[in-house]
């Protein structure tokens, strides 16, 4: 657990700007995330979601769960489309169509909807520089559709396009590292998050806004429906993605790595994969695999923030 | 003071768009788009043109960046043609349902595969009914003035829609003509500043784009059409107003020495200047024939058609595009279909033509309306004809 | 209150049926998807609000007390809140 993490009502904002009514199914972490993030945003923002759960569950109409002042247009466009509110908010300002109050743009969007569809446009906005905060809301399948896979569904994960069956274990690709993409824009701003640590999620919601210039985050949302889990184990699962090193929360700031929750001793991916329906196919050849393949891969992570530690220093 | 100068078209639209003040521009290149984009960039670049230019990484982009900016209440402009459109496509429907009052030239082009840089108008046909309002310009002068009085158009708050002005590819775009350019001040004049109605403002948060349920989904679609339908009367008033104020009119279906004439030819943007001289031959030889520029595409002019054709027997239309397997040419097809209800109507005789640059020059389409009269004395039941290929 | 959708004929729709009640999804009840409810046990509560930050609903607020309550008209019931309470102030009892 963080370690703030005790007499929360003291420590961040009351306002709800995603308001309760919405249709998202029960313990979905996407819509945890979602409201957390909103938290850290305050009142003068713009969200710009893309199609996708959150959109669904949020807008039937005539019914918003929205406070902030939100559009949606399209599944793959989100960052294009908030490059024109950016681009559009700056020339108005500049030309005193509208008064010169900060507002900060912020684009939404899953899995697929980044990784996936959304790349192109995702990486023009961000290669453009543009001043806004892009939120990738991770749920590792596309959901909205049906749990179909998408690049950063997990190896081994069972979806209903990569379906684990006699000849296969489901995703035989390895999750798409969507965060190291962004952070090769040169970007100054990259960051992953989680809503079982709201407080770390909040402080980089914040502070990628912030940030002049382009800033992602990468946030894992744990999707009951999905996953095939118990809606009450989505905080916890996503506690243990961090602390087995599946999903380590780090931060890239002007290219420097920093990890916001260490963990010394990390726990067995196996205690992570068996809570979740989609694993449950895994032999212990393919957990052993898996565990392998997060050994290096946090190996990696961990030399590059000693490398960063040593150029700060 | 107004000067007429010799100017490219796609020159004359980068000023327009100056003269616009717009504020954002977000565009992709393609050819023959380019000139225009070129040219507005380069405005900005020198602080002529007070303007965020996005260049973006693909027309799905581009227009996606549109739709944000206009979402904020801002003058917004692109350009595209062809694959760049299509690659649009899916956008379009959304600006013009959520209202927002884009403005964008296309530089008619022809679609792959085989790839061809060049005019004709399946690109245009491909997005007909993604709900914009639709003008063809048919020369430089009527497309400089459509910019304009496509910003006016689309930013009333009657319409609210977004608007394309059309021009032929290089037929067009690439041409030196003589234009009047407008001063900035008569501009003015013509041209209040934009405010949109409900823009993303924290100080009052709406939701755009909202999920519409089974429950839902057609009265939104019928307020689009009641709405589009009615821009109509707002594009009338704004030409008539653009005409007393400049003293050039524009009308959504303009007919050339139609008057008695029994076999009139339709055609839209820069080739019914070309079918203006045939005509005016063959009137020189005795011959009753005249030309219709169908000049307003969406909404589409149903009146002021069947008012133009009342008198013809015979109703030759050109369409620059093919619609496989189908009747033809997508413009005669509609135009049959505007006109099949009226007790008296002329036989409509599709031509298709034109494709991917290809020139109809004026004998060609001497040969068209000589044609035309002889499948329509011959009463043959054919669909349509494509013109000039060889067999 | 926001007419249903259902009821709304074409010329109620705002420009591009845009919405212009924020937050109006709350008239818009979830708890009768349930069919657990949580039971907040005051004596073990020590306020601390943790189950309040991790339901996706954000339909747990504290009370006049400033001991924290779901609102069973939103609560749709996962358990997270029991889940993750540290001092297991929170059961999850069958709905009837
Ligand atoms: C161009 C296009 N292709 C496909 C779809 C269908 N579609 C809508 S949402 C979605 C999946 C969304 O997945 P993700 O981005 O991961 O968001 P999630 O629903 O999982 O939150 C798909 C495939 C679409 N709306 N538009
Ligand atoms: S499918 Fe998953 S992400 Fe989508 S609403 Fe349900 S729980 Fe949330
Ligand atoms: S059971 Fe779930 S929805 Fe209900 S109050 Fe607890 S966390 Fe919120
Ligand atoms: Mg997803």
């Amino acid at each position: 657990m963080e370690k703030y993490a005790v007499f929360v009502p003291k420590l961040i904002a009351k306002r709800e700007s995603f308001a309760p009514g919405h249709r998202a199914c029960v313990g979905c972490g996407e819509a945890l995330a979602v409201r957390q993030a909103c938290k850290a945003l305050g009142r003068d923002a713009i969200i710009v979601n893309a199609t996708g759960c959150m959109e669904v569950i949020a807008t039937p109409i005539p019914y918003t769960s929205w406070r902030l002042p939100w559009i949606h247009t399209l599944f793959e466009n989100a960052a294009a489309t908030a490059s024109g509110v950016e681009a559009g908010l700056k020339a108005m300002v500049r030309k005193g169509k509208r008064p010169a109050k900060e507002i900060r743009v912020v684009a939404m969007a899953g899995d697929g909807g980044t990784s996936d569809i959304g790349l192109q446009a995702l990486s023009g906005a961000l290669e453009r520089g543009h001043d806004f905060l892009y939120i990738c809301f991770d749920n590792e399948a596309y959901m909205n559709t049906g749990i179909q896979r998408s690049s950063a569904t997990p190896y081994g994960a069972s979806t209903t396009t990569a379906p684990a069956g006699k000849l296969s274990i489901g995703q035989v690709t390895w999750k798409k590292n969507m965060p190291a993409i962004a952070a090769a824009h040169d970007i100054p701003y990259v960051a992953t998050a989680c809503p079982s640590y709201p407080f770390d999620l909040m402080a980089k919601v914040e502070k990628g806004v912030s940030t002049p210039g382009p800033a992602y985050i990468h946030i894992l949302s744990v999707c009951p429906t999905g996953w095939r889990c118990a809606p009450d184990l989505t905080v916890r699962i996503g506690r243990l993605a961090v602390e087995t090193g599946i999903f380590p929360l780090y931060e890239i700031e002007n290219g420097k790595y920093k990890l916001t929750i260490d963990v010394p001793q990390l726990r067995p991916v196996r205690d992570y994969l068996k809570l979740q329906g989609r694993f449950r196919h895994l032999s212990e050849e393919k957990v052993l695999e898996i565990q392998n393949r997060v050994n290096v891969d946090y190996a990696r992570l961990k030399e590059k923030v000693a490398c960063s530690q040593k150029l700060n220093s | 003071m107004t000067q007429r100068v010799g100017i490219e078209v796609s020159r004359s639209i980068a000023i327009a768009v100056k003269l616009a003040n717009v504020d954002v521009v977000s565009a992709y290149p393609i050819t023959p788009q380019t000139h225009i984009v070129e040219d507005i960039s380069e405005l900005v670049a020198n602080g002529e043109l007070d303007a965020s230019y996005i260049p973006v990484e693909s027309e799905h982009s581009a227009m996606s960046a549109c739709l944000g900016a206009s979402a904020v209440g801002a003058r917004t402009f692109t350009a595209t043609a062809g694959q760049g459109l299509e690659l649009m496509h899916e956008v379009l429907y959304v600006a013009s349902f959520m209202r927002l009052p884009i403005v964008m030239a296309v530089a008619d082009r022809a679609l792959s595969a085989p790839i061809s840089i060049w005019g004709d108008h399946s690109d245009v046909m491909a997005v007909r009914d993604t709900g914009w309002i639709q003008i063809f310009a048919a020369n430089g002068q009527e497309t400089f003035d459509n910019v304009l009085c496509a910003f006016r158009i689309a930013e009333d708050r009657r319409v609210l829609l977004p608007v394309m002005i059309h021009l032929d590819g290089f037929q067009l775009t690439h041409v030196i003509e003589p234009i009047y350019i407008l001063e900035s001040s008569e501009v003015d004049k013509f041209l209040p500043p934009h405010e949109y109605p409900l823009p993303l403002d924290p100080d009052r948060p709406i939701t755009m784009g909202g999920l519409a349920p089974p429950n839902i989904y057609t009265e939104t679609k019928k307020a689009q059409q009641v709405n589009l339908t009615a821009a109509k009367e707002v594009i009338l008033q704004a030409w008539k107003e653009f005409g007393d104020i400049f003293g050039r009119y524009y009308s959504p279906v303009e007919s050339y020495r139609c008057e008695g004439a029994k076999v009139i030819l339709l055609a839209m943007g820069s080739f019914s200047e070309t079918a203006m001289s045939a005509v005016d031959s063959m009137r020189e030889e005795g011959k009753e024939v005249g030309l219709i520029k169908l000049c307003l595409w969406r909404p589409f002019p149903f009146a002021e058609l069947r008012q133009a054709v009342k008198d013809a027997d015979t109703l030759l239309v050109l369409d620059r595009a093919l619609s496989f397997g189908g009747p033809g040419g997508p413009v005669a097809s509609e135009i049959r279909s505007a006109l099949y209800g009226l007790d008296k109507r002329p036989k409509v005789i599709g031509f298709v033509g034109g494709l991917g640059g290809r020139v109809i020059s004026p004998s060609g389409f001497r040969e068209i309306i000589n044609r035309g009269i002889e499948i329509s004395q011959a009463g043959s039941e054919q669909e349509f004809e494509m013109f000039g290929v060889r067999e | 209150m926001t007419k249903p959708g259902g009821e709304l004929t074409w010329k109620d729709l705002e420009i591009g049926a845009v919405m212009t009640e924020p937050g109006n999804a709350s008239q818009y009840q979830t708890g009768d998807w349930r069919t657990q409810r949580p039971v907040h046990e005051h004596s073990r509560c020590i306020k601390c609000g943790l189950c309040a930050i991790f339901c996706p609903e954000g339909c747990i607020e504290p009370n006049e007390e400033g001991f924290f309550e779901a609102n069973l008209f939103y609560c749709k019931g996962c358990g997270i809140c029991a889940r993750e309470c540290w001092t297991k102030a929170i059961t999850m009892v069958e709905e009837e």
